[in-house]
Parts: structure tokens; sequence; C-alpha cells
């Protein structure tokens, strides 16, 4: 799959992405760690359709957009670019951080989306259980804690490949920095999402994670599936926080069944 | 020249096997910070607290060739009772009568309230009869954890503590204060500091040029923490040319000077008191890399650099120990390092007649109006005393001789930044590198 990048004019300057595939558009949200590179069930869900897949601003690839200050106004401002380029309704996947991006999105405005999945999402105060905390361990830590088996996840030894080169330390500090400036506290999640997702009549959505999740516990995903009224939520057995990974090819054929 | 002596207050267990455990654990974990409090023993840390106060006391009472005693802070760690030091400095605000009393300094981001910090250290400057010296930081990484201050904003939250800090000093209220961070419709402190139009502010670090820079700028003292000699004097020389692009002449009312140092009358064992110093592994394992510098505390060139020292496999935070045995194997080579920093100066520990030469061998190179003696590690209160003791009657006063020999004026001599520059409009070398000696 060859991904193009690309860039977008919006707001003071661009929205950086890359895209492949072609079809009907289709947002990917990337997660905490910043783009962590092309992967399988990407190009697998771009073999039917035009995957566009931005990097959130200040996390390595793109500029920091210093009003940003919370998850709300990045997803604030990824509306405004949905709306500016006439992308609105558009089926979207968030994962993780992503994931709380999307959903911040629709609570606002449904109609930015079509159909939207979530991938263990982050942005729920899970109850009970907590959200395991990215500031206080190396990078690689967070990565070997979110995956079930990393043994038997064929994608899992990419992910940290370049661990000890300074590109790769440097990318994952900016994404983590601009976490911390997003979602320092509360702790990756906001307390008034579940019921600013109950006020509405939301979007078709699919809820996938992971039975052993060692970043989000299932009870968030749960609290997410009643908030969103008609909601469906797969958690799949012997899989951790990284479904799109540990268990692709059901995954791929999951959302691909979702999103048709 | 003025003379301090400071340290960090170790908490430490007089039982040697529970000393020994509490290393084991430091060494094995490559860190103080996050060592469960768990081994905290209340009856130690009110002896220990108490203990470090009352040796305060006595140097105010008896051992007047000190001017002042200085204190830190830290959290979550067991190297660091001093886990709030305006405590601390009240109490000796009042059971004191002279010295004077430096903090180095109060870590603004990590207090969240920079108005309450306003207020406290004014009452204190007023309590003291005048006697406090006020002095900021940022706060080392893991402090940012422990007080969930985010690290993405720690230079931003210090820079505007610090200016809300001095208005409220200096500003007649009431104001208002909108700032990026903090926000207050009525600034009104009833107390402001004795020393008008505000104290003597210093600030402490290690060798960041950064901090030297944002120091000339403000014309604050920088007081080097114990930092080799050389990239020491390249600091100064960084303060000195930002003090040129300010208008004046840096001088020894610029600087200041932490020194480890153990004496006593017997060499060998000031030596092996001095080694205490090493207690731990040191600063070196004060925490973690990555609690040491969490996700935006450093500058995007600082993390540059770390991304590279990271990538070096000598790089010091690596993996100490991958194997319990190993612990004593990382403790032997942590302590083997003791001859080499004693050779530079990283700790003079000996006699009187042991320490006097080297002593002046720093002021030769550095030539700060502040000069700090630093006792620290496991150190019995009884030695610590008769160190204070030997520094006062027989270090001190030929050190102070050799000061006034080199000309050596400290800040409320000569206010910083009063001097000016030479004719011409080039500054004067504020150090002397050429006289470092390895011993």
């Amino acid at each position: 799959m060859d991904w193009t990048e690309d860039k977008m004019t919006f707001g003071d300057g661009n929205v950086l992405l890359r895209r492949a595939g072609s079809g009907a558009p289709l947002l990917i949200l990337h997660e905490e760690l910043g783009d962590l590179g092309p992967l399988r069930w990407q190009a697998e869900l771009a073999g039917s359709r035009t995957v566009l897949h931005p990097y959130h601003p200040g996390f390595a690839k793109a500029p920091r957009v210093e009003w940003i200050a919370s998850v709300r106004d990045l997803a604030g401002y990824y509306a405004g670019w949905l709306r500016n380029r006439s992308l609105a309704p558009i089926d979207v996947v968030g994962v993780s951080f992503g994931g709380w991006i999307a959903a911040e999105m629709m609570a606002a405005d449904p109609a930015l989306f079509r159909r939207v999945v979530l991938v263990s999402p982050l942005g729920i105060r899970p109850q009970p259980g907590e959200i395991f905390d990215l500031f206080q361990v190396k990078t690689p830590q967070y990565i070997a804690q979110s995956v079930a088996s990393p043994a038997s996840t064929e994608e899992y030894a990419g992910l940290v490949a370049n661990a000890e080169a300074p590109e790769q330390f440097e990318a994952w500090e900016d994404a983590k920095a601009e976490v911390a400036r997003l979602a320092w506290e509360p702790y990756m999640f906001n307390t008034s999402l579940p019921s600013l997702l109950g006020l509405s009549s939301m979007p078709m959505t699919l809820i996938v994670g992971g039975r052993q999740d060692g970043i989000v516990p299932v009870s968030a995903l749960e609290t997410y599936a009643r908030a969103i009224g008609g909601a469906e939520l797969l958690v799949y057995e012997r899989c951790g926080h990284r479904p799109e990974i540990e268990l692709r090819d059901r995954f791929v054929q999951d959302v691909k069944k979702f999103l048709a | 020249m003025k003379i301090f002596w400071f340290t960090e207050r170790a908490y430490h267990d007089e039982d040697p096997v529970k000393l020994r455990e509490l290393e084991d654990e430091v060494i094995s974990s490559q860190s103080f910070w996050g060592t469960p409090n768990s081994r905290f023993d209340p009856k130690v840390g009110a002896k220990l607290l108490n203990q470090y106060l009352d040796e305060k006391i006595y140097t105010d009472e008896h051992l007047q060739e000190f001017d002042g005693v200085m204190l830190n802070e830290h959290h979550g760690n067991p190297f660091c009772l001093g886990a709030v030091m305006d405590v601390e400095a009240a109490i000796l605000a009042r059971t004191t009568k002279r010295l004077k009393i430096a903090l180095i300094g109060n870590p603004i981001p990590v207090s969240g309230n920079p108005l309450r910090l306003a207020e406290e250290l004014a009452m204190i400057d007023l309590i003291s009869g005048g006697r406090l010296i006020p002095g900021w930081i940022r706060g080392a990484g893991c402090e940012q954890l422990s007080n969930n201050a985010n690290p993405a904003f720690n230079r931003e939250y210090f820079e505007e503590g610090h200016d809300l800090i001095l208005q409220a000093w200096t500003r007649p209220g009431p104001f208002r204060f909108e700032g990026k961070h903090f926000h207050y419709r009525h600034v009104n402190p009833w107390v402001k500091p004795l020393q008008q139009p505000h104290p003597l502010i210093v600030t402490p670090g290690l060798v960041s040029p950064e901090t030297a820079v944002w120091c000339a700028k403000r014309r604050y003292p920088y007081i080097a923490l114990a930092t080799f000699l050389e990239p020491t004097t390249q600091l100064w020389e960084i303060y000195a040319k930002a003090a040129a692009a300010e208008g004046y002449q840096a001088g020894p009312e610029n600087f200041g000077y932490l020194q480890p140092i153990f004496v006593s009358r017997d060499q060998k064992y000031a030596e092996e008191m001095g080694k205490r110093f090493l207690y731990g592994g040191s600063f070196a394992h004060f925490a973690r890399p990555e609690w040491m510098f969490p996700p935006g505390y450093n500058s995007k060139e600082a993390t540059r650099r770390l991304a590279q020292a990271m990538a070096n496999p000598n790089y010091p935070g690596k993996t100490l120990v991958t194997d319990k045995n190993d612990i004593e194997k990382a403790r032997e080579n942590i302590y083997a390092n003791y001859e080499q920093n004693r050779s530079a100066l990283q700790m003079i520990a000996g006699t009187p007649e042991h320490v006097i030469p080297r002593l002046k061998t720093v002021l030769n190179v550095l030539r700060t109006g502040i000069f700090t003696f630093w006792l620290d590690g496991p150190v019995p209160h009884e030695d610590r005393l008769e160190c204070l003791r030997l520094l006062n009657s027989e270090v001190i006063p030929e050190l102070r001789q050799h000061a006034r020999k080199l000309g050596i004026v400290d800040p409320f001599e000569m206010a910083p930044g009063s001097r000016p520059l030479p004719a011409g409009g080039s500054y004067e070398a504020v150090s002397n590198k050429e006289a470092i000696v390895t011993y």
C-alpha cells in the first residue's frame, strides 16, 4: 500500500496527513504516542476506502497549534477542518487517544460522522480501575503494557524496533509532551463526556477493546457503551489495548462489516 | 564573602542493617524518588528533623564565622527530609538571631500557588528581621510527578509565578493578575518583606545556560550546586556575557558555589565520612531518567540532547543492576568513583590542613561572593557538629583572608549588577580556569 504525505490548508496553517486507497473517505485518528507508522490494519481498510490519517498538531510530525489546550479544543479543531473541507459526515476510526478525540467531536456535533469506531478509547474514567500512567514509564514499557501477548503479536516488534534511536525517542517525547499539555489532569479523561454523549442521538458506534487491556480497563468501554445510545461493544478475549494489531484479521473484518 | 552551610537532611536509620537495606533499594531501583515510604519510621524522622534544626541553631549561637544557612526542599524521597522548607525557615526565623536564611530554592511550579508562596516568604522575612534570601527553582522532574504539576508547563509556571511573587511584594495592591496559568482577581497581601523593595534573590542550578542567562538579566546571583569546576567556569562566562548585554560587569557578587566537604581531626575518618556523600549513588540516582525528565519538562533542545545521550550505551541512566545479586557490584562501582571525585574536588574531605589549600583552589577558580559548605549523607549528628566547629575555628578564617586577597566581595557589599562595564564595553573574565588543580 502506497501512502502519500499530504497537507490541507486550514486555520492559520495546514492539517498534515498521510493518505492511501480509494473510495469513500475514512478518517483515522491516531493514538497518544503519535503516528506509529502505517500498520497493516490501516492498509487493509485502505483497500476499499480512502484513508485520511492526519497527524495531530504538536505530535512530532505536525507543528503545535498554541491555542489548543485540551482534547475538547483539539476535537473542535478537527471538527472545523471536516466542515471546512466538506468532509462531514465521514466515517471515523479513533484509536485510544484518537478515540477520545472522536468521542468529543461527536458529543459536540453528532452530524460530523456517519459511523464511528472507537478502539480502546481513552476519555472516560474507568470505574472500577485506573488508566495506566503513560507519564511515569519509559515509552517501550508503555507499549509492552499495551499488548496482551507481545510474542504472538506480529507487528509488536516493529513498534519498539527503533526504541533506542534518538529520532524515535524524540518523536515519542514530543507526542507525550503534547498529551501532557492536553490531558495531564484529570489524567486521560473528561468527567463531562459521558453526560454529553447521552444528551443527543449519536451516530452508529462500534466500540472495540480487549479483555486484557493493560491501559484502559474494560469498565471505561462499558461506560462508553452505556453513554452512547445503541452503541455496539466488542470485547475480544486474549487481547490487550491494541486489538487492531493483536487480533488484526478479526478486527478488520468487524470494522469493515460495521462500516459497510 | 558570605559563608553558609547546607545539607539535604538525609533520612538515615542508626540501625546499620536498615540503612543498608534502604541503600540497596535505592541502588537496585536507581532512584531515591519512588522508594516506598513504608520504610519511613516517624520516630527516626522526628529525631532527625530536630537534629538538623538544632545544628542550625547551634551555628547561630556558637559558630560566628558562618553568615548563614541554606535550605532546599525535595519531595517523595529519603535523601531529603525537608519536604516543605518554608516550615523549617519559619522555625529558624524565630529561633535564630543572626544567620541569614537562604532558600535554594522554592520550586514555584510545584508549589502551585505563587501568591501563598509570596506570603509565606514575606512572613519569614518579617519574623526573621530581614534575614531571608529567597531563591527559585523549577523543581526536579520527579517532583512534578509528586505534586501533579504538569511538566509541559513547568517553565511557564516558573516564569509566571516568579513575576506574580515579585509583583505581590512590590506593587501596591489590590491589583488584578490574570496570566496564562495563574489567575487572581484580588492581589493584596497584608504581609510584605521587611527588606525593601524585596530581599536579595538567588537562583541555584546545575550549569544550565538558560538559567544563567535568566539570572543575569535579572541581576540574581547564580549558585552552582557542586558542579565540576571547568563547566562551572564556562557557565560563569555565559552569565558575564549576558550581564554585559544588560550593561553591567558581573563580579563575585553575582556567583555562589556549594562545596561538598567533610572535616575531622582524623584524616582517615574524614575521608570515611566524606564518602557517605555518595550514599545510594548520590544524586546520579536521585531518579531514573523517565522520572527526572517527564514529558515536556525539558526544552526541545534539551530533549534532543537527552535523546543523543540515551542512545549512548554508557549513559548513566542505563540499568545499573540487572540482577539483585549485582547490587554489591553496583555499590562497588559507585564508591570506586570516590577517589576520582576527591581529585576533582567534588568532595574535599580531611583535616583542616588538608582542606584549606583545596578550598583556596576552588576560590581561585570560581571567585564567588557566596560560598557554601555542603555536608551530606548518613553522617552522625556529633560528627557533623565537629565538622562545623572545625570549619568555624580553623578553616573559614583562612578562607576569608584568602578571599580578601582575591578582592572577592559578596552581594551584600556590592549589589549584583551595580558594577560598571570596563571602558570600551567588553567584559572582564569572572573565573580563572587556569587555576584548576587536580589533586
